[in-house]
């Protein structure tokens, strides 16, 4: 009873913060500030069509850089959580079998996930999506495979080998930004210019980053899928 | 009562949904839905993110065909405010993370004691 009356309390007394910032809210008329700048200049010094990649992967490349990382010690700490001893390692997953219309539809549907993923990553730059979408698409297309076949094996050495090489290949074009540009994760450098506005060849390197992002987040939620997927293994 | 506009009805949904999702982390006892109420009070305050950057009556921050009718052909005039879009991006990624690392964690406890009701772990209640 008291307990109820607790969760009460708490949740009118954010109600009632919610309520007076909502009501103390005005809307913004224009942009200000930082967002202006980028509103301007966005399109003449990055050189993509989509402002919100521009701000993703140019102007804050650095949360970015985080945002992977984050990703990459989840997928770490849950392979340690998860990890199976050898025994358990050669067992399968019961299950009561799926059914026919799961296992066509994923026939027909899991190859034009992975195109349509691949298509959003590489269109980062020009309509909405990017490299995290396009990464989470592909692993959604995994998670329909592994439903349609829950014992399907997924080739650990492929993930793990495109996992790390487009995570280095990020810090590289990264560090070439500090050779070629103006600091490191510059997208535009020397050389390479920003090509034409609103073509998918623009944009200095963000479609190069974008697409080794959307590689590495998908290979990475895979991986995670296949922990999750190996840890169902019972006889 | 008049039309609201649609950042103040992203706002309201927003404040909703992260009210919701507290109630269900507090009251429920399935470690399941307490995840599911996790990420609901994650998309709230999402939610309230993006509607704090929206500007009335401006489209998308992609710069194409779509800006072209407005005044001045100015983008400036043209679209909402990217930086908070970004920031939920962001944001989006980190609580998948945090939602993966729960969700082995339930996986986890449910094999220690084959059940998924918090009330059954109390080995470090006294």
């Amino acid at each position: 009873m008291l307990r109820n009356f607790l969760i009460a309390l708490v949740l009118a007394s954010f109600g009632f913060i919610f309520y007076n910032l909502y009501n103390s809210y005005e809307p913004h008329t224009e942009l200000t500030g930082i967002a202006a700048h980028y509103a301007e200049n966005g399109a003449s010094e990055v050189g993509a069509a989509n402002l919100v990649t521009a701000v993703v992967i140019s102007y804050r490349s650095f949360d970015t850089l985080g945002e992977i990382t984050i990703l990459f010690l989840t997928a770490a700490i849950i392979s340690f959580f998860l990890k199976l001893s050898k025994e358990d390692e050669e067992k399968v997953i019961i299950h009561r079998g799926t059914s026919e219309l799961l296992k066509t539809a994923s026939q027909l549907l899991v190859p034009i996930m992975f195109l349509f993923g691949i298509y959003v990553f590489l269109n980062g730059h020009l309509t909405p999506g990017g490299g995290f979408q396009g990464g989470a698409i592909i692993a959604s297309a995994i998670v329909l495979a592994i439903m349609a076949n829950p014992n399907m094996t997924i080739n650990h050495s492929v993930i793990i080998w495109v996992e790390s090489l487009s995570g280095v290949s990020v810090v590289l074009i990264g560090v070439l930004g500090i050779l070629l540009g103006g600091g490191f994760l510059d997208t535009t450098l020397d050389g390479y210019g920003l090509g034409e506005f609103g073509t998918i060849f623009s944009a200095g390197t963000i479609p190069v980053i974008y697409s080794l992002v959307g590689l590495k987040v998908g290979a990475e939620l895979s991986n995670i899928l296949n922990m999750y997927q190996k840890s169902q293994k019972e006889a | 009562m008049e039309i609201l506009e649609l950042g103040k009805i992203g706002l309201l949904i927003g404040f909703l949904l992260v009210i919701v999702g507290f109630w269900g982390v507090l009251q429920q006892k399935n470690i399941i839905k307490i995840i599911v109420s996790f990420t609901i009070l994650n998309t709230g305050i999402n939610l309230v993110m993006v509607a704090l950057g929206y500007v009335k009556g401006r489209t998308a921050p992609i710069i194409d065909s779509s800006i072209d009718g407005v005044v001045d052909n100015n983008v400036l005039n043209a679209i909402v405010d990217p930086v908070p879009q970004a920031l939920v991006l962001t944001a989006i990624v980190i609580g998948l993370g945090v939602t993966s690392l729960l969700l082995a964690y339930a996986m986890k406890l449910f094999k220690a004691k084959k059940s998924l009701e918090i009330n059954d772990f109390n080995d470090l209640k006294w």
